[in-house]
């Protein structure tokens, strides 16, 4: 069953317990620039969740020269093969939002897993009572929902640039 | 190694432009923790014999900006900012929320040591081992937020993007506003537009040293821990237990601008002229409705999220931003000034975060000017304008002429200690009557008449960290929380962590947490009857030396400010007043209870027990221990 994670900015706290649960998780470790979403917060006050949303054409998977990405068949999360991986960041340059980085220890791409369809990070906000990220549950892919998807492939900076028109009513960035 | 720890701190000689490794060795860990009591170890083994001649704001003093093994750990990270205090003289560990101290963890470093003085604005680059100064000319003289903005841009644009490798998150930030550069003594070192180390005036301390700001990225993991399951288990656990604080994580602590008056008649109003007040417009409701932008807002780790960005989108105040305000800004710069109305309040706030000013310490001094105004002691022609109870606009010219050192700005740029002596030999009178200080620092926005807060006749008069509502000398010293009491705030800021995340919590889980990580095997028992001693013996003999432009005597000067003799005027505690006997008393049980005599000089066995012979020798060599 495909998921997917739906954000709302402006319930974000930045209080990053998604970025420690995430490595601790895939890490094992606290490690924020290793985390698999990343809170980014150009400017105090806007704190933008960047992490994966799993477009419907999937461009960093197809932008791979040695195939060391794959799309799950069950979440529809990209995978990443580390053995494959070169860490050339071909997908990086892919991405409409600039969603994966090269691992800042063992050089390969990082994409979030959805961690197998039960989000570490979805948890810990929800069970905060931040509910800045949502889990979205889909019965089988809608075509409205991949195209809407594919809007929060953007990079924080932009985010940040909208948010603070929202919350600020200008643009101090 | 030492687990929680990257065991090493960065030294940075601002005279030389030199950068160096200084290793931690496990022993002076083991028993000073971090932050706070690191500090404290550090001045006292760098200084301690020649500390009266060491000049805060000389070259010769260090500003230290330490994490501790919880930092990152403990939700709700923090990094303890130190040195010689230009407020008090003595150490004073003012710690500060901020992605900061996470960076530079995940850089390899457990804090930072800067010494001397740059020829030049700076400001320091920290990418992993990668350590430059770099020139700080453009920004000098900015305000807060341009500051930041300056900062975070030159270095997104430099790192921010790596081709190849992708995108890397923004820096953490420290940084000084004007008014540090101008070396005022109540400035502070400033995080994310609002958020401040306020005590301890260590923003004039970077200033002193020509420091704009520290910028710091890591890209490793936060240091390995002793049982990092476990950690988890307890971290969440902790997340948990907070889910219980809806009044902080609802309404953050600005709920106390009314209630504080209203309900424990403990808010200083118009100088601590009164400490009530029934101002329905104080209300958290009017800010929730009118100018909170963003409900729950926190640190790294935090689940209280006790800040609320307000903003300003419309009328005279336009533009302006700051947090909450949070309860002592709001008392201090609203209640104390005579300053009721929401969009003032949060103006006035965030010109003090802009200039970079504590908002207790310079709310304080100019409820001073204030009160010496409405007396007739300065005048017009003094202060250049009439200062009024509740003109916000010439409370903000004032604010600006301390943060610049303008005109008699540059007086009360001096602290309100300070500020009082120059006034009252100026003009023969008597102005420490109304400074509500103890020992150089304004005392917190939580008074101690009406007995209703959770401060007590001791709370200011004997914390080694003076005024400081942070770190407050209650008795008993165990609470069983790790909680804003000394003992207790003393942890806080040594694990180096937010209190308002620990305060909520049992104190067992936050020891429990320090084992899971460091593997010490530090129990509270431990932290009460060795830790406390140890550390608050030191801090209290450092302040007891104090110098080279302020000393304190014991007894005379750990006492509370005349003000809290005064009875209440108003309110359901009108009459109620501070007992002389009955804080003399106390007073005599909390030395006692650390092991220090009747004047509060740390007795000879008790230095003794806690191998503290180099203390012991100093007191005796001033003629303090006979
Ligand atoms: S856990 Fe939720 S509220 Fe906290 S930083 Fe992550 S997305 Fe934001
Ligand atoms: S957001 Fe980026 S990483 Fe995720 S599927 Fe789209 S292109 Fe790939
Ligand atoms: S779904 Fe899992 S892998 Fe993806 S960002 Fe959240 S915690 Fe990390």
């Amino acid at each position: 069953m495909p998921i997917w994670i739906a954000r709302d900015y402006v319930r974000c706290s930045g209080c990053r317990k998604c970025e420690i649960v995430c490595s601790l998780k895939h890490e094992g470790r606290i490690w924020p620039e290793a985390s698999r979403i990343r809170i980014f917060m150009y400017v105090p006050g806007l704190e933008v969740p960047h992490l994966c949303t799993q477009c419907v054409d999937y461009p960093c998977v197809n932008s791979c020269p040695f195939k060391a990405l794959s799309i799950d068949e069950n979440t529809g999360a990209v995978r990443v093969d580390k053995e494959k991986c070169t860490g050339c960041g071909k997908c990086i340059e892919a991405c409409p939002g600039a969603v994966p980085f090269i691992h800042p220890r063992d050089g390969y791409a990082v994409i979030c897993d959805l961690c197998g369809g039960d989000p570490e990070c979805v948890k810990v906000c929800e069970e905060v009572g931040y509910n800045a990220l949502i889990l979205v549950k889909l019965e089988k892919p809608r075509l409205d929902f991949d195209i809407l998807k594919k809007g929060y492939a953007r990079k924080p900076i932009d985010v940040t640039k909208d948010l603070s028109i929202l919350l600020y009513g200008e643009e101090v960035v | 190694m030492v687990y929680g720890y990257n065991g090493r701190l960065l030294e940075v000689d601002l005279s030389t432009s030199s950068v160096k490794e200084v290793e931690l060795n496990e022993d002076t860990l083991r028993m000073y923790i971090g932050g706070r009591g690191l500090a404290t170890k550090i001045l006292w083994d760098r200084f301690g014999r020649r500390w009266d001649s060491i000049d805060p704001l000389g070259e010769e003093n260090l500003l230290l900006l330490l994490t501790g093994p919880l930092t990152g750990y403990y939700p709700g990270a923090r990094i303890c900012v130190s040195g010689k205090s230009p407020q008090s003289n003595g150490v004073i560990g003012s710690t500060v929320s901020s992605e900061f101290p996470v960076e530079l963890r995940c850089a390899g470093y457990d804090g930072i040591v800067v010494t001397g003085r740059a020829e030049k604005p700076v400001y320091i680059s920290i990418f992993n081992d990668e350590v430059d100064i770099r020139d700080a000319s453009v920004i000098w003289g900015k305000r807060g937020r341009e500051t930041l903005a300056y900062l975070v841009k030159d270095w997104v644009d430099r790192y921010g993007w790596r081709p190849g490798r992708g995108l890397l998150k923004e820096p953490g930030v420290l940084y000084i506003g004007p008014a540090g550069e101008k070396m005022v003594r109540t400035a502070v070192v400033m995080s994310k537009w609002t958020h401040a180390a306020g005590y301890g005036g260590y923003g004039a301390v970077m200033g002193s040293k020509n420091l704009k700001a520290i910028v710091a990225k890591g890209t490793n993991p936060l240091p390995e821990v002793k049982d990092i399951a476990e950690t988890e288990r307890l971290i969440r656990e902790v997340w948990k237990t907070h889910l219980g604080f809806n009044n902080l994580r609802y309404r953050g602590t600005s709920a106390g601008f009314l209630s504080v008056a209203a309900a424990t008649s403990s808010e200083p109003v118009r100088n601590w002229q009164e400490e009530w007040h029934d101002r329905i417009e104080a209300s958290t409701a009017y800010y929730e409705a009118r100018l909170w932008v963003k409900r729950f807002w926190g640190d790294f780790g935090c689940a209280i999220t006790c800040l609320k960005i307000a903003c300003i989108r419309s009328g005279r105040f336009r533009g302006c931003i700051t947090d909450n305000p949070d309860y002592e800004m709001q008392a201090y710069l609203g209640s104390n000034l005579g300053i009721f109305d929401p969009d003032s309040v949060v103006y006035i706030c965030s010109q003090a975060d802009e200039l970079g000013l504590c908002g207790i310490q310079t709310g304080n001094v100019l409820g001073f000017a204030a009160e010496l105004y409405e007396k007739g002691i300065l005048d017009e022609s003094d202060i250049g304008f009439p200062l009024r109870w509740g003109d916000t606009e010439a409370f903000a010219k004032l604010m600006h002429m301390i943060a610049y050192r303008d005109g008699i700005g540059d007086i009360l740029a001096e602290g309100t200690y300070r500020a009082a002596k120059i006034i009252s030999s100026k003009k023969g009178v008597d102005a420490l009557r109304y400074a509500v200080q103890v020992k150089g620092v304004a005392v917190g926005a939580h008074g101690i008449r009406s007995g209703l807060d959770y401060t007590m006749e001791t709370s200011y008069a004997c914390s080694t960290q003076a005024g400081d509502h942070t770190s407050v000398a209650n008795i008993p010293l165990r609470s069983g929380r790790v909680d804003l009491r000394e003992s207790g705030a003393l942890f806080a800021d040594s694990a180096v962590l937010c209190a308002f995340n620990s305060f909520s919590v049992e104190g067992e889980l936050v020891f429990r947490l320090l084992d899971s990580v460091t593997g010490f095997g530090i129990t509270m028992d431990d932290w009460y009857n060795v830790y406390v001693p140890r550390i608050l013996s030191i801090q209290r003999a450092l302040l007891l030396i104090g110098g080279p432009d302020a000393y304190w005597e014991p007894i005379k000067d750990d006492d509370n400010p005349p003000r809290f003799y005064e009875p209440l005027p108003s309110g359901f505690k009108a009459k109620a007043v501070v007992d002389r006997g009955k804080f003399e008393n106390l007073r005599r049980e909390y030395f006692e209870s650390l092991g220090w005599d009747e004047r509060g000089i740390p007795r000879l066995d008790t230095l003794v027990k806690l191998g503290l012979m180099d203390v012991a020798d100093e007191l005796k060599r001033r003629g303090l221990l006979g």
